[in-house]
């Protein structure tokens, strides 16, 4: 009897299995559910970064607009498009004073003056738009995260993914629709007043008057889900917009019962405020949110205070929301969702008790098979198993690694998979003492001759795992984990522990037949 | 207990004509179909698009259902029905229309056709054009990448005459598997890949212990012996361990086929065709295809 060997090897193993049972213990803390078995959202959004480019575009373009009038330059219009920026003039006059206020621009790069056209056009260098880009994607990440922070999500995920994407991902979620809604809404406030100087109904068929422009008010009927449009017109320019906001909340009209949003602006916005609504008493000033128009109460005298109310035949809820997205602020660009993966939770529920009635009657059977197959070798093999089993539970523990309905799989592929070795290792026994070898051999040639090849079949696998790990999205990557590593754990149980207990075995005085 | 007694001797190589036969059948069949079908039935994560399943305290009815869905102009929908009838996976291609605004618009028809039953929407995926085209491009990628590590890394054991053998089998299995799905009228889905790329590390395994005999026999029996006989004699050595593992792990797939759930399903299908068409491949793919080559070169590897 190997009596050294044995000494040490025991104590490893029960060290090993030992660690392995500390770090799994209690098992329901130690290791993370996927989304596909806790139920959850995981999106992929895409920020449309050209468009807070063009967004900046026509900031430049109000602003130059300003600059010529306070500078009496005569023009005929300043227009953007895209990244490009152009200047109509009436004639070639006032071509150099032009020229000079661009000058003061430095992203702008000149393109020329058009005899013909009159026009005078300017387009952003590249460096401004990837900053432009770059600072887009970046505050939209700030925005969606602290929007899903007020929102209050356990563990959320928030992640920029390559150029233009972020990744969202909300386990446990209750109602993914809100959430949704919460994190794609632009949230672009904006006052605008409303042109009372020209008549809507011949706007609508198509004279809408320059500087002016046709907003819907949308509503949704709650019990048939119908929608209303009503047109307003509206002067095109924003004179205050969500960007000034301090606060935002819920409050209830008592008198209807009725819950609205109330916002306050801070300094400068309050200053804007009471300008505009000073010099338009009587008027009528419209609140719209991403181009939908909620309404456009008349302001009745100046107000200092830097309050205003935003109603609209609100729930409760949506106020509450709508009050979120106002207080984390607008999108710097609308956001597009180009992958939804959304999971009930009563499905993953499903998925688990499922998933794990698949590893258990998987499992039975082969031990079941390996058992009246090999006898009591088919006992050692089994008792391999378990161990890998424990193994693989406590190395996903470790790695605090999360278990997906794929990763479920790739346990029960495992079990089917970690008795390969033992089968060759047990054939190649039967093979030599069917030469009439004696047990003792029989043993030590099988586990031998069959290593190399335990090595090659495990070893492509992991491969295949590894390719699998790079690619995968996150059930599937919680397949490839589970499989390295329930291989890697049967290299260590089918060659070693088994050898160990076949040693033990062998070191038993008097046993001349080797059950296998 | 012994399935396969020792000294059994069954002619593989002899029928090797007859299986390469019964492959190509297989194959043809598959990539027929997936002609006639306007190439491989791609699931939601490649083609892009919608995919609700939904269930209700009520058994759906199917007909009802579909109308309903024909009232939106979603007469090309697909439906699937699950276990006991109550729950429904709806499947919606591609449109220029938002996702969400599709998904809207089915709840809404679907609560207006049924105002009587309970819906729990129990799963949603959406995949827009351009996230499908990319996991599309990394499928192939990783398909690719795992054919050529497989390649590489039998070549580095047995030498590239040997490989080409095992990567042949390989891209057997993956083409009966994907030709199976077709046949079935199942989807390839993300899963599924991952599905296939389990089965290339599954069935390359079991090549390279065969081709492990073939080597060691190479060296003991004589020089006489005809190439033919000696991978005979090696198929028919490993062949109790070939069935046994293909066994063991063919009724855990089994067991997560039946009992894992629809969600598990195609995966666990797909698993189960790689498995009997990776163990088939090796008997009668991989090794014959050894006697393809001029049989000096393939004596002379050491």
């Amino acid at each position: 009897m190997k009596k050294d060997i044995i000494r040490w090897k025991i104590p490893l193993i029960i060290l090993i299995v030992g660690a392995a049972l500390f770090y799994s213990f209690p098992l329901k803390d130690k290791i993370k559910l996927g989304l596909d078995l806790r139920g959850g959202v995981h999106l992929a959004l895409e920020v449309e970064a050209d468009k807070a480019v063009s967004s900046a575009v026509k900031k430049y373009a109000s602003e130059i607009r300003e600059l010529m009038n306070k500078k009496e330059i005569d023009y005929d219009s300043v227009a953007s498009r895209d990244s490009t920026l152009i200047i109509k003039l009436f004639d070639d006059k006032a071509l150099s004073a032009a020229k000079d206020i661009m000058a003061e621009y430095a992203i702008f790069q000149a393109q020329g003056w058009n005899k013909d056209t009159r026009e005078l056009a300017f387009s952003l260098k590249e460096a401004a738009i990837t900053e432009i880009e770059g600072n887009a994607i970046d505050q939209a990440l700030e925005t969606i995260r602290s929007r899903i922070d007020q929102f209050g999500v356990a563990e959320p995920s928030i992640q920029r993914e390559g150029n233009n994407r972020i990744i969202v991902q909300l386990p446990g979620i209750e109602d993914p629709e809100r959430a949704m809604k919460l994190i794609g809404k632009t949230a672009l406030l904006e006052f605008k007043l409303v042109d009372e100087e020209h008549n809507i109904q011949e706007a609508r068929e198509g004279k809408i008057p320059p500087g002016s422009e046709i907003l819907y008010e949308k509503k949704v009927d709650k019990e048939t889900g119908e929608i209303t449009k009503t047109p307003y017109l509206l002067k095109k320019e924003a004179l205050l917009t969500g960007d000034f906001l301090t606060d935002a909340h819920i409050s209830i009209d008592t008198q209807y019962n009725e819950p609205y949003v109330s916002i306050s602006f801070n300094k400068a916005g309050s200053k804007i405020f009471a300008r505009i609504t000073e010099q338009n008493v009587g008027k009528r000033l419209a609140i719209i949110l991403d181009n939908n128009v909620y309404s456009d109460p008349v302001i009745r005298e100046k107000i200092p205070s830097g309050k205003a109310q935003i109603t609209g035949n609100f729930t409760e809820e949506e106020a509450r929301d709508l009050a979120i997205v106002l207080r984390a602020g607008a999108l710097p660009a609308p956001i597009k969702v180009q992958e939804n993966r959304t999971v009930g939770p009563s499905l993953g529920q499903d998925s688990i008790s499922k998933g794990f009635k698949s590893v258990i009657i998987g499992g039975l059977l082969v031990v079941v098979f390996m058992v009246v197959y090999y006898r009591v070798s088919g006992l050692v093999a089994n008792i391999a198993l378990l161990l890998n089993i424990i193994l693989l539970g406590g190395v996903l523990a470790y790695f605090r690694a999360t278990l997906t309905l794929p990763g479920i799989a790739g346990i029960i592929l495992t079990i089917g998979m970690a008795v390969d070795a033992n089968i060759l290792i047990f054939e190649r026994i039967r093979e030599e003492l069917r030469q009439g070898r004696p047990a003792r051999v029989a043993i030590e040639n099988g586990f031998a001759k069959a290593f190399l090849t335990i090595l090659d079949a495990n070893l492509t696998t992991i491969i295949a795992a590894i390719i699998l790990f790079q690619y995968g999205t996150g059930p599937v990557k919680g397949f490839a984990i589970t499989l390295t590593i329930g291989i890697l754990a049967s290299m260590f149980t089918a060659i070693f522990v088994c050898r160990v207990i076949f040693d033990l075995r062998l070191a038993r005085k008097g046993m001349k037949k080797l059950s296998i | 207990m012994e399935w396969i007694k020792p000294g059994t001797k069954i002619d593989f190589v002899g029928k090797l004509y007859y299986c390469l036969a019964l492959s190509g059948l297989v194959i043809l069949a598959g990539t027929i179909s997936m002609i006639l079908k306007g190439g491989p039935n791609y699931g939601v994560d490649f083609s892009g698009g919608l995919l609700v399943q939904l269930r209700s305290d009520k058994v759906v009815p199917l007909n009802q259902l579909r109308d309903s869905l024909s009232k939106i102009g979603w007469a090309k929908a697909q439906i699937q029905e699950f276990g006991d009838g109550h729950e429904v996976l709806i499947r919606a291609p591609q449109s220029s229309e938002a996702p969400e605004e599709l998904k809207n618009r089915l709840i809404q028809a679907i609560h207006k056709s049924f105002p009587q039953n309970n819906w729990e929407e129990r799963r949603t995926e959406t995949v827009g054009p351009q996230v499908s085209k990319e996991l599309q491009k990394e499928a192939i990628i990783a398909l690719v990448l795992s054919f050529a590590a497989m390649y590489g890394y039998v070549t580095y054991r047995f030498g590239w005459l040997w490989a080409s053998g095992g990567i042949l089998a390989l891209i057997h299995d993956v083409w009966v598997t994907v030709a199976f799905f077709s046949l079935a009228n199942k989807e390839i889905t993300l899963p599924v890949v991952a599905a296939l790329l389990t089965i290339i590390g599954y069935s390359i395994n079991d090549t390279i212990v065969l081709f492990d005999r073939v080597r060691e026999n190479l060296k003991k029996l004589s020089k006489n012996t005809e190439l033919a006989t000696l991978i005979n004699i090696s198929v028919n050595e490993t062949l109790s361990r070939t069935i046994l593992t293909s066994f063991t792990v063919f009724i855990t797939v089994l067991a997560l086929f039946f009992l894992g759930g629809e969600v598990i399903h195609d995966f666990a299908f797909a698993l189960i065709i790689g498995v009997i068409s990776g163990t088939y491949s090796t008997i009668y793919i991989a090794s014959p295809i050894l006697l393809l080559w001029p049989a000096k070169r393939t004596r002379k590897k050491k």
